[in-house]
């Protein structure tokens, strides 16, 4: 029973994420892909700050970066091609995560935080200051990227239904690749050079490969996120790279709780319907919001899944995401 | 270039730089005591520019908003500390990143309802408002003169209380060995609140003395944090000498960057972060590892 509960609780959660559009108005289906899409970046993120010890605040400049390839590729009267579009805007999120990486990891702790802040804004100027794609003004993507073969749509994201549930295979995609890199030897590695490196590092582990294949991984992830979130907004501005949605989402992740592959995606829907009700109800929602984010870290240290488990006395999430990273932590 | 551009420019680096510093100095100072990374510290900046022009149009004296600036932003630095730091020490960086991330969302919103969101501009003291003619057609600005110096004086002020005083004693001590230096009777209590309180009353002053010569506005904090850091990164994290070093090396190059190469200007300090990174992981003055 143990053992089947975790998948039980897997398959509610998808039958729930497959039902959903159908019983709500398209606003809300428009809500869930935005949630699943900042899930996607957050889990993405979780790889390094969670699993690999290591807090980035330049993952914002990967996601806009993606959101801007996909920008610079869509024709103006055109739509762009998904099967060049998307392998090149990851692939750009995926290299500049690699540069920026292979700086920034020379570095440890704080100077860690304050080297991927500065590269982050770094790009966030290139596309501030410079014309590129309308300078500060952003610029639109007109069309939704088309996903054909031989000229066929296969699937057509201009429905918000058909783009939730494109969204929703992208998310599960990157659930399962997560989940088998956590649980692979390099899952483990990375683990145990966040735990305790110089015993990680006497026992041969090359730390620095290690670390720089997780966060280009995490970057190519970031920017799966910002290709679906410039093709559902439809524009892309400078803001999209700016360090505070690296923070907003470093707040997904620990409201989900730092050792779980799927958490952040709790801390996305928790964090985004917090954001949704309180714009909705006060035009200071950035107050209460701050007010939140400073009582859940004081709080919650280990996000709101740890509130549900207090609580209740039982693991509320499937507990094989924790499998071999370190549960002991949690103190 | 002739030699009075150069010379006005070379004043410029130099002004824009000692600036830089005293905001760094402050970020530098709380992290190297109390191993806290502040992100709202550049939130001090751009508040520290907003009270003084909300101090200056209410009652038309600099030198008052001067002082009031600096007392209202080490009052609200001490309760800060007393409130929210103080749980932080020894918390891992996540809980230091998102709860100043917190604080910056809080205090923007209360500058929103105080201040508004409108840019502004502040007038220099009158004494200081004029300029110094250098050739027939160029002429350099008192205030930014003044500003150098002003800086300059503090900054020497500052080495003064590390290297001469027994709080200095201890604020090294402290940036040192902490252990060691608790060993040995020292209490951290009182001292931690109170550098952190001067640390955010330096960012605050920082964006005093610039409002005059640059805008007041809502964003003005950002860019002067990810400026601090850079400063920090190259000078090398909890050394006020290494935050004087990269701070006049960003002041220089930000500023000589600008007039030769006008399209990568803003990217030209990561190029020279990046080439630090390199060379000395832990910055120029750094010595361990953090």
């Amino acid at each position: 029973m143990a053992a089947l509960r975790p998948w039980l609780v897997m398959a509610v959660l998808l039958v729930a994420a497959v039902a959903l559009p159908f019983v709500v108005p398209t606003y809300y289906v428009q809500f869930a892909s935005k949630v699943l899409i900042m899930g996607i970046l957050a889990m993405g993120l979780n790889l390094v700050v969670g699993f690999g010890g290591l807090v980035s605040m330049c993952h914002a400049a990967f996601f806009g970066l993606a959101g801007y390839m996909l920008a610079i590729a869509t024709p103006k009267y055109d739509p762009a091609s998904f099967w060049v579009s998307f392998p090149l805007a990851v692939g750009v999120a995926a290299l500049a995560a690699l540069i920026i990486g292979a700086l920034a990891l020379r570095t440890r702790g704080v100077y860690f935080i304050m080297v991927t802040l500065a590269f982050g804004e770094m790009l966030y100027f290139l596309f501030h200051d410079t014309s590129i794609a309308g300078g500060s003004d952003g610029t639109f993507v007109n069309y939704k990227p088309e996903i054909a073969i031989a000229g066929r749509m296969l699937v057509n994201l201009d429905k918000p239904l058909i783009f939730y549930f494109t969204v929703l295979v992208f998310l599960i995609a990157t659930i399962a690749l997560l989940t088998m890199l956590v649980r692979s030897p390099f899952g483990h590695a990375l683990a145990a050079a966040r735990d305790n490196e110089r015993r990680a590092r006497s026992l041969g582990f090359p730390i620095f490969r290690l670390r720089l294949m997780a966060f280009t991984i995490s970057g190519a992830i970031a920017g799966v996120a910002g290709y679906f979130a410039a093709a559902q907004f439809g524009y892309v501005a400078p803001q999209m790279l700016g360090w505070h949605v690296s923070a907003t989402v470093l707040v997904m992740v620990l409201i989900g709780g730092l050792r779980s592959v799927a958490g952040p995606l709790v801390g996305a829907f928790v964090l985004l319907g917090l954001e949704e009700y309180l714009k909705l109800a006060t035009e200071y929602w950035k107050l209460v919001e701050g007010l939140v984010v400073i009582a859940i870290v004081l709080a919650l240290p280990n996000g709101v899944r740890h509130l549900l488990t207090a609580v209740l006395g039982a693991p509320q999430e499937p507990a094989d995401d924790q499998t071999g990273v370190a549960g002991a932590k949690h103190v | 270039m002739d030699l009075a551009t150069f010379g006005v420019q070379l004043l410029n680096a130099i002004q824009y730089g000692m600036v830089l510093f005293l905001v760094a100095s402050g970020l530098t100072l709380v992290f190297g005591i109390l191993g806290v990374i502040n992100l709202a510290h550049g939130t001090f900046y751009m508040l520290g520019a907003y009270i003084a022009y909300g101090i200056v149009s209410a009652t038309g004296s600099f030198w008052l908003a001067m002082i009031g600036g600096v007392a209202i932003a080490f009052v609200a630095g001490l309760a800060l500390e007393n409130v929210f730091i103080r749980r932080l020490y020894g918390r891992d960086h996540l809980a230091q990143v998102l709860l100043s991330f917190g604080l910056i969302l809080v205090l923007d919103d209360i500058r929103q309802v105080v201040f508004g969101k409108d840019v502004h501009s502040v007038r220099p003291p009158e004494f200081l408002s004029g300029s110094i003619q250098l050739t027939a057609n160029m002429s350099y600005p008192v205030y930014r003169l003044a500003i150098c110096g002003f800086c300059i004086a503090i900054a020497v002020l500052i080495f003064l209380v590390i290297q001469r005083t027994k709080i200095g004693m201890i604020v090294r001590a402290g940036a040192e060995n902490r252990e060691m230096t608790r060993a040995l009777g020292i209490s951290f209590d009182q001292i931690n609140r109170y550098v952190f309180a001067v640390g955010i009353a330096l960012a605050a002053l920082g964006g005093i003395v610039v409002s005059p010569i640059s805008t007041v506005f809502p964003g003005m904090g950002d860019g002067m944090l990810i400026l601090s850091f850079v400063v920090i990164v190259v000078g090398g994290i909890g050394s006020i000498t290494g935050a004087a070093i990269g701070a006049l090396l960003i002041g220089l190059t930000d500023t000589f960057g600008k007039v030769f190469f006008p399209t990568f200007s803003s990217v030209l300090i990561y190029v020279l972060m990046a080439a630090v990174l390199l060379w000395r992981p832990n910055g120029i003055l750094g010595r361990r590892e953090v």
